[in-house]
C-alpha cells in the first residue's frame, strides 16, 4: 500500500519549513527591512505552489498504490444523449465507483481455473470496498442469476409461446371448425383446437428464437423470455419441438392428414417464410396474411375433410382482416421499424400501406355477402354484419385520408372486436345443415 | 451538440463494448448472470460462469457466446447511435428549413411529428438494407452454431452423469 499521506507530507514539511525559516533568518539579518517584506511576500507564494504540488504528488501516489491491485476504467462521458433513459442519479453512482477489478475491456475472457482464483481475490476485494464504501449499486441490483426455477416455467413458457395470440388463433380454429357444414362432434373438436394450439406454441416459440437482438431494440418486444435470459435458446427449441411433434401428430393421426398438413405448412410459413421476410421485403405482410388465414381453414378441414369454397370464405375473411389490423399497428411503430431494419410498408411505402388497408376493409364488405351464395351462412348475416363492415371500412378510410396517430389507433383498436363479433354473427347465422327448414328461410 | 462531442472524443469506440462489467457475481452461484439492458446497445450483457471443471466444448461454446456478444455489441450500438445522430441531423435541417417563424409564433421548441419524420425513417432503413442483409445472415449462423453446441454440451453431461451413475451402481 502506500505509504501514508500524513507521513510524507509531515517530512517534507519538516526539511522545507527548516530550510525555509533557515533562509528568513540569514536574509533578516544581512538586507534591510522593505526588501524582507518583498522576501517574505515571494516566498509565501513559493510556499503555496509547494503545498500544491506536494497535494498532487499525494493524489498521485496513492492512486499508483491502488493501481497495483485494481485498474482504474475510463470513466464513461457523464453527459446524457437525449434518448438515453439512464438516471442522473445512476450516473453519480458510476462516478464512486470507479476502481474495479481487474477485468478486459470485454465481460469476460476466458480464464483458466487458477486465474480465476485470483479474480475471486480481487472480486472479494472490491466487494468488500463496495461494503465499505456503501450499499449496492442500483445497477448492481439488476443483474439477475440465470437459473430457471420450476415455479417461474409456466409463465415464462406462457410469455414464449405468445400465449394470447394462441388463444386468438385456436378461436378462429374453432369458428371454422363450427362453421362447417358437419354435426358437431366434441372429440374431434377437442383434439382439433389442442394440436392447433400446440402448433401454434412451437411456431411462435420459434418466431422468438430467432428474433432476441431485434427484439431487445423494439419497446413492444423487450420484455420477451429469450431477451430477459429467463430461458436458453436451447430450451426454447426444445419447447417448440416438444409442441410441434404432438401438435402436428394430433392433427395428422387424432383428425385428418390434410389439417395436419396444413399445420406443418402453417409453422414452416411462419418461422421459415415470414419471420426471415420481416427484414427482406415488405411482402412479408402478405405472407403473413396467409398464416393468419389457414387456422379457420384448418378447423374447417377438421371437422369436413375437404377444402371447400366455405373453407376459402373463411380464410378469404381472415386474410382481408388481417391488413387493417397490422397496417394501422404498424403505423405507430414506424420508428422502431426502421431503426431496427424491418421492412414495413408503413416505412418504405406509407401510401401503399393505407391503400391496402383500405381495400381490405371493404372487401370485408363483399366476403361477408358471399357467405349465404356460399351456403355458409343465411342472408340475415350480411345485414346484420353490414354495420360493423361499415364502420371498420370507415375508419379504414379516415386512416386511408388522414393518414396520421390517431386514425391508426382508433382502425387498430376497431379491428380488435370487430373479428370475434363477425365470427360471432356468422356463427349465430350458420346456415342450418340441409333437409332441416329454418323459419322463413329459403331451402338450401 | 452532444453527438460531435461523442465522436470527436472517440467515444464512439469505447461505447461499442459493453460498460466494464462493475458486477461480481456471488461465489456460492454456478450460474451465469445477465445485466440490465446496456444504454446504447439495448442488449443485455452475460456474466458467463466458468466452471472448474470445464471441458474444452464447454470452453468453445463460452468462447463462441462471448465473441457473439460483443460482436452483437458493437453492431447495435454503432446502429443506435448513427440512427440517433442522423436524426437530430435531419430535424435540425427540416426546422431550420421552416424557418425561424414558427418558433416565435408557438411559443415552444418546434418539433417534427411523425409524418414528417417518416421520410427520415424510410430513407435510414433503405440507406441501411445491405448492412441489415449481412448481420441477419450472420446472425442467424451464430444463432444456429450456439444453440446446437448448447445441444451437445447438455448431451455431454447427460453422458458423463450415466456414466457416473454406472460406476457408482457397479462399485
Amino acid at each position: 500500500m502506500a505509504p501514508s499521506p500524513h507521513t510524507l507530507s509531515a517530512r517534507l514539511l519538516t526539511g522545507w519549513g527548516g530550510g525555509c525559516v533557515w533562509y528568513l533568518e540569514r536574509s533578516a539579518v544581512w538586507e534591510s527591512p522593505h526588501r524582507l517584506a518583498r522576501l517574505l511576500r515571494s516566498r509565501s507564494k513559493q510556499w503555496i505552489a509547494f503545498q500544491h504540488c506536494t497535494f498532487l504528488r499525494r493524489m498521485y501516489v496513492t492512486q499508483l498504490s491502488r493501481s497495483l491491485n485494481q485498474q482504474a476504467k475510463p470513466k464513461p462521458e457523464p453527459v446524457a444523449p437525449p434518448f438515453l433513459e439512464k438516471t442522473a442519479l445512476g450516473e453519480a453512482k458510476d462516478e464512486i465507483y470507479e476502481m474495479r477489478p481487474l477485468s478486459p475491456p470485454s465481460l469476460s475472457v476466458p480464464r483458466k481455473p487458477n486465474e480465476k482464483e485470483l479474480m475471486e481475490l480481487e472480486c472479494t476485494a472490491v466487494t468488500e470496498d463496495s461494503m465499505a464504501v456503501g450499499k449496492e449499486t442500483k445497477e448492481e441490483k439488476q443483474w439477475k442469476e440465470m437459473k430457471l426455477s420450476v415455479d417461474d416455467l409456466p409463465g415464462i413458457l406462457a410469455r414464449l409461446s405468445k400465449i394470447k395470440l394462441t388463444a386468438l388463433v385456436v378461436s378462429t380454429t374453432s369458428a371454422g371448425f363450427a362453421l362447417a357444414p358437419e354435426p358437431f362432434a366434441w372429440p374431434c373438436f377437442l383434439l382439433t383446437t389442442l394440436g392447433t394450439g400446440l402448433a401454434s406454441c412451437a411456431a411462435n416459440s420459434i418466431n422468438q428464437f430467432f428474433e432476441v437482438p431485434f427484439d431487445s431494440n423494439m419497446n413492444r418486444t423487450k420484455n420477451r423470455p429469450l431477451v430477459r435470459g429467463q430461458i436458453s435458446p436451447l430450451l426454447a427449441v426444445s419447447f417448440a419441438a416438444c409442441c410441434a411433434v404432438p401438435g402436428v401428430a394430433l392433427l395428422t393421426w387424432g383428425v385428418n392428414p390434410l389439417t395436419g398438413a396444413l399445420g406443418v405448412f402453417n409453422i414452416f410459413l411462419y418461422t421459415c417464410c415470414y419471420t426471415p421476410l420481416k427484414r427482406v421485403s415488405i411482402a412479408n405482410t402478405w405472407v403473413g396474411a396467409v398464416v393468419g388465414a389457414i387456422p379457420p381453414v384448418m378447423g374447417w378441414t377438421a371437422a369436413t375433410g375437404s377444402l371447400d369454397a366455405g373453407a376459402f370464405l373463411l380464410g378469404g375473411i381472415l386474410y382481408c382482416w388481417q391488413f387493417p389490423h397490422f397496417n394501422a399497428l404498424s403505423w405507430g411503430l414506424r420508428e422502431d421499424y426502421s431503426r431496427g431494419g424491418y421492412c414495413m410498408m408503413s416505412v418504405t411505402h406509407p401510401a401503399l400501406c393505407r391503400r391496402v388497408a383500405l381495400r381490405h376493409c371493404l372487401a370485408l364488405v363483399a366476403l361477408s355477402a358471399a357467405a349465404p351464395a356460399l351456403d355458409v351462412t343465411t342472408w340475415t348475416f350480411p345485414v346484420i354484419a353490414l354495420p360493423i363492415n361499415l364502420y371498420i371500412s370507415y375508419l379504414g378510410f379516415r386512416f386511408y385520408r388522414d393518414a396520421d396517430r390517431k386514425s391508426s389507433r382508433k382502425l387498430f383498436f376497431c379491428s380488435l372486436w370487430h373479428l370475434p363479433l363477425l365470427l360471432l354473427l356468422m356463427l349465430s347465422c350458420k346456415r342450418p345443415p340441409a333437409g332441416s327448414s329454418g323459419a322463413g328461410e329459403p331451402p338450401s | 451538440m452532444w453527438n460531435r462531442v461523442l465522436f470527436g472524443a472517440g467515444l464512439f469506440h469505447s461505447v461499442c463494448h459493453f460498460e466494464i462489467s462493475r458486477f461480481c457475481p456471488p461465489r456460492k452461484s454456478c450460474h451465469d448472470w445477465i445485466g440490465p439492458p446496456d444504454k446504447y446497445s439495448n442488449l443485455r450483457p452475460v456474466h458467463f460462469y466458468i466452471p472448474e471443471n470445464e471441458s474444452p466444448l464447454e470452453q468453445k461454446l463460452r468462447e463462441l457466446r462471448q465473441e457473439t456478444q460483443e460482436w452483437n455489441q458493437q453492431f447495435w450500438a454503432n446502429q443506435n447511435l448513427t440512427f440517433h445522430k442522423e436524426k437530430e441531423e435531419f430535424i435540425h435541417s427540416r426546422l431550420k428549413a421552416k424557418g425561424p417563424g414558427l418558433r416565435a409564433e408557438s411559443g415552444q421548441k418546434a418539433t417534427l411529428n411523425a409524418e414528417e419524420m417518416a421520410d427520415f425513417y424510410k430513407e435510414f432503413l433503405s440507406k441501411n438494407f445491405r448492412k441489415h442483409m449481412c448481420y441477419n445472415r450472420d446472425w442467424y449462423r451464430r444463432n444456429f452454431a450456439i444453440t446446437f453446441f448448447m445441444g451437445k454440451v447438455a448431451l455431454d453431461r447427460i453422458r458423463k452423469k450415466l456414466r457416473l451413475k454406472q460406476k457408482k451402481t457397479s462399485s
